[in-house]
């Protein structure tokens, strides 16, 4: 499954979108940034709720392949242009964290 | 140690919006050396907590890389307050952190632990009123 294969299955919003070809191998959900940077798979889709702009820093420390933006948060204007600048994919949805995980992890099962 | 290279940065003080350019530094430097990238992410989650306790705490320092042929060692240094307690403030969840830190994901007491949890050494040394120097070795494979 690809970045862009998400954005239209489950679907999700594109505040900014880097590389719609990049494969999504697997998930992580979380807020806190410490846990999150060491923990998150490098190429998979990190589902959060955090919006400010350290989320791009910790996007690019983990290689995540896109940033989902659940409960309709959308992201500060500092953080959509760090986005932009550092080629992060950002995304979003108007899910819960939950609900988009599901959904997550049945496209990449399948 | 032979040091094939040393990476130097300077951290702003401040506030949290230009915390992890250093370890985007250091990180893009690491991938042109062609690192194992499972060793590339250890230093720059050591060097990014690093930065950001630097920025909270210390109004900034500097960070100093140097890339051997068996081990990266990290060594920040700044002149900030200093840490009264270091056994305290290595405890997972203690922070002395401001809520308006909390309030952007940082500042839940993982900075030290994690800086220890993903080097293979770490070394704290801290004089009040003088400021602290964290250094931190992670080998390469």
């Amino acid at each position: 499954m690809t970045v862009q294969g998400l954005i239209d299955a489950i679907p999700l919003s594109v505040f900014h979108l880097d590389d719609p070809d990049r494969p999504v191998e697997g998930g992580y959900c979380g807020d806190l940034l410490s846990w999150v940077m060491g923990r998150a798979p490098a190429g998979g889709a990190w589902l959060t709720i955090m919006s400010n702009v350290n989320v791009a820093a910790v996007a690019a420390l983990a290689d995540t392949a896109c940033v989902v933006l659940a409960e309709g948060v959308t992201p500060d204007p500092p953080l959509l242009e760090k986005a932009r600048a550092q080629g992060i994919t950002l995304l979003g949805t108007d899910l819960s964290v939950y609900d988009c995980a599901v959904r997550l992890g049945g496209l990449i099962e399948a | 140690m032979d040091d094939c290279i040393t990476l130097t940065y300077a951290v702003e003080g401040g506030d949290l919006t230009h915390a992890g350019e250093a370890s985007s530094g250091v990180k893009q430097a690491l991938r042109k050396l062609g690192l194992d990238p499972s060793v590339i992410r250890r230093v720059s989650v050591c060097m990014y907590e690093g930065e950001i306790n630097m920025v909270i705490h210390a109004n900034g320092g500097t960070a100093r890389v140097d890339v051997g042929l068996d081990d990266i060692t990290i060594t920040l240094t700044d002149t900030g307050p200093g840490i009264p307690d270091i056994e305290k403030a290595m405890q997972a969840g203690f922070t002395t952190a401001a809520d308006s830190v909390r309030d952007l994901g940082f500042g839940a007491g993982m900075g030290l632990p994690n800086m220890k949890k993903y080097s293979d050494e770490m070394k704290v040394e801290s004089v009040l009123g003088v400021g602290t120097t964290v250094t931190m070795v992670i080998r390469i494979e």
